[in-house]
């Protein structure tokens, strides 16, 4: 798929019309996803006298950009520790799901090992049905004293059986003749995982990697269900939807220190500014992420 | 290939001793793998199993403080009292009619779209679609709902332009008779384009011998799709709709929680909402409760009839028919 596959012989040659409403449809896709980013991006770095030209988002900035909205943001305040502690919540829980995650694919993935059906049949279970909201709001915010805890934002979806399932297919279709050679030459099973296993399925690991972190990077409902009062513990997300979608005032942006003389950055130029921060992480991440898709969700989600 | 004929012939030999073996000499042979599990497993008995056992307090008049042990039994009265309300059979109603209406409006579109797009030739334009429209996948809903309210919202890029032609304003995002229509939007803004993945995957399994012998006997590029393309895709698309079916009842429920007060509860009360609402909110654990456990059940029954129904039209579905 890297290169231009030429056109069949076989097939008939394009009729004009054709393509062009081929190649229309592609672009007006491509469109209706891209505009809605550039606006929001543009708005972020405009000045308020191109705000006000435009009457709200900016599509063509007249006055110049500026970083203003972005220095206000990050000098400290709600949006800077909001920043911290997504990206503090996101890293560790990543990091617990996904050695969580391999260890049980990997122990799940030699057939005929005593108690892997059981053991496997307890997971697949949980996909078919849960205990829904409210039992499991209260198994972890009073039976585990969860509330307003960080934890409670990490463990309860630290596991994910659909991701297990991937990680485990992979695991016995590609790697499994290394598997079985390593075995004959007598290394034990952590050994195997740790300089076989992993070495040879990184495209999978990355994948899961980005599913993990952009589901940490999100949650937006936990913070809602185990903090909702406690401001100094919102996530990013928590601080979009609070200040940014249903337009609660935000303390410490600009009203609140009117320094005459100071250029203010405009509140909607911050609001899109803190659009734009919850969607740095993702797309840092995501080009590289992106190449594994095809090779490592794929094979492993149709096969599973 | 010979070589890894003979180690598969070893590895399955070896498995059968292996069965031969009493539980002892396997646990021993077997421990680290069990290790490996234990804690996914540990995770999955506190946050799923637990939860499972829980929905007891469907059946009690809970409160926190006596917990799940001592809380009261109410027997079937939670139920009762959430069939008796109307606001529930309204939020059923409403799950049911976002379901219908995103199944009919979303699911065709991720297919016309893994159609049109494997029949690009040029692999540059293919790798650079699908590399856009599988981002909005990696958003959250908070911030797709921002993203378009700052396009189609009261003072957003939408409304701005026909302000200032004089052609009046169109507030979508507030408009409760459209509700089901913005939020179909949104799902395909969102996830149509990372639904293309598997169907693409499934059009590239279909042998492309099949496309010469159908241009040699005279078929078009529309027969072709409709007589090879289509059929090739059956098992994935049957797949989808076991899922899709399987999990009508939940339709979006952080996409409905965000634009409760936009649109209010009329038109975006679901019935995960509706559980919140009663339970977490209202402090109506035992009705909420009662709530999920009816939609935790009815999902189960659905997605079991769903893939009956998969295996009577010859297809896998979700699980295979015999393993």
């Amino acid at each position: 798929m890297t290169t231009t596959s030429a056109r069949p012989v076989w097939e008939e040659k394009p009729t004009f019309l054709g393509q062009l409403g081929k190649g229309g449809s592609l672009a007006v896709v491509l469109l209706l996803i891209l505009i809605p980013l550039y606006c929001v991006i543009i708005t972020s770095f405009s000045t308020q006298a191109s705000i006000n030209e435009a009457g709200g988002i900016v599509i063509f900035p007249a006055h110049g950009l500026t970083l203003q909205a972005y220095s206000e943001m990050l000098s400290g305040g709600v949006v800077t520790r909001a920043m911290i502690i997504a990206l503090g919540v996101t890293l560790a829980g990543t990091a617990v799901s996904m050695v969580v995650s391999v260890l049980c694919a990997y122990g799940l993935s030699r057939q005929n090992s005593l108690g892997h059906r059981t053991i496997l049949l307890t997971f697949i279970v949980t996909m078919f049905f849960g205990g829904g909201l409210i039992p499991t709001f209260i198994v972890v915010a009073n039976l585990f004293n969860g509330y307003e805890q960080y934890w409670a934002l990490i463990l309860p979806s630290a596991v994910s059986v659909f991701n297990i399932l991937i990680i485990r297919a992979f695991y016995m279709s590609t790697a499994r003749d290394l598997i079985d050679a390593a075995r004959i030459d007598g290394a034990g099973d952590w050994r195997i995982l740790w300089s076989v296993v992993l070495p040879t399925s990184k495209a999978v690991t990355a994948v899961m990697t980005l599913f993990y972190g952009v589901g940490y990077w999100n949650s937006w409902f936990n913070v809602m269900l185990y903090m909702p009062a406690n401001e100094s513990k919102w996530p990013i997300q928590y601080v979009l939807y609070e200040y940014v979608n249903q337009g609660a005032f935000m303390p410490g942006a600009p009203a609140a220190h009117d320094v005459a003389g100071h250029a203010q950055p405009a509140p909607l130029a911050l609001q899109m500014a803190v659009v734009v921060l919850t969607l740095i992480p993702i797309m840092i991440v995501y080009p590289f992420m992106q190449k594994h898709f095809a090779k490592g969700a794929l094979t492993g989600a149709i096969k599973g | 290939m010979t070589a890894t004929i003979t180690r598969n012939v070893k590895a399955e030999a070896g498995d059968d001793v292996r069965r031969r073996m009493t539980w002892r000499v396997r646990l021993r042979h077997d421990k680290s793998l069990i290790i490996m599990t234990l804690p996914a497993l540990a995770l999955i008995i506190a946050f799923n199993y637990l939860p499972m056992f829980g929905t007891v307090t469907a059946f009690q008049y809970y409160d926190y403080i006596s917990g799940f042990f001592a809380s009261p039994w109410a027997g079937l009265d939670n139920f009762r009292q959430l069939f008796r309300d109307a606001n529930f059979w309204h939020a059923l109603e409403n799950t049911l009619l976002l379901s219908f209406v995103q199944l009919a409006l979303y699911f065709p579109v991720p297919i016309a779209l893994a159609i049109m797009l494997n029949s690009v030739l040029s692999s540059k334009v293919r790798s650079f679609f699908q590399a856009v429209v599988y981002l909005p996948h990696f958003f959250s809903w908070v911030l797709v709902i921002t993203l378009f309210q700052e396009m189609l919202g009261g003072a957003g890029v939408l409304n701005h332009f026909l302000r200032i032609n004089d052609l009046g304003t169109w507030d979508v995002m507030t408009n409760p008779d459209t509700f089901k229509y913005l939020v179909t939007a949104q799902a395909v803004w969102k996830e149509a384009g990372w639904g293309i993945i598997v169907f693409l995957a499934a059009i590239a399994g279909i042998n492309p011998s099949l496309y010469e012998a159908a241009a040699a006997d005279g078929a078009g590029r529309w027969r072709r799709m409709w007589h090879i393309t289509l059929p090739g895709m059956r098992g994935v698309i049957v797949l989808m709709l076991v899922l899709r079916l399987g999990n009508a009842l939940s339709v979006g429920f952080e996409q409905f929680l965000i634009q409760r007060n936009a649109v209010g509860a009329g038109v975006s009360e679901v019935l995960d909402t509706y559980s919140y609402y009663y339970g977490v909110v209202g402090n109506n654990y035992g009705v909420g409760a009662a709530a999920g456990l009816f939609k935790g059940v009815v999902s189960l029954i659905l997605i079991l009839a769903a893939n009956k129904v998969a295996h009577a039209l010859g297809e896998d579905g979700l699980y295979r028919r015999s393993k």
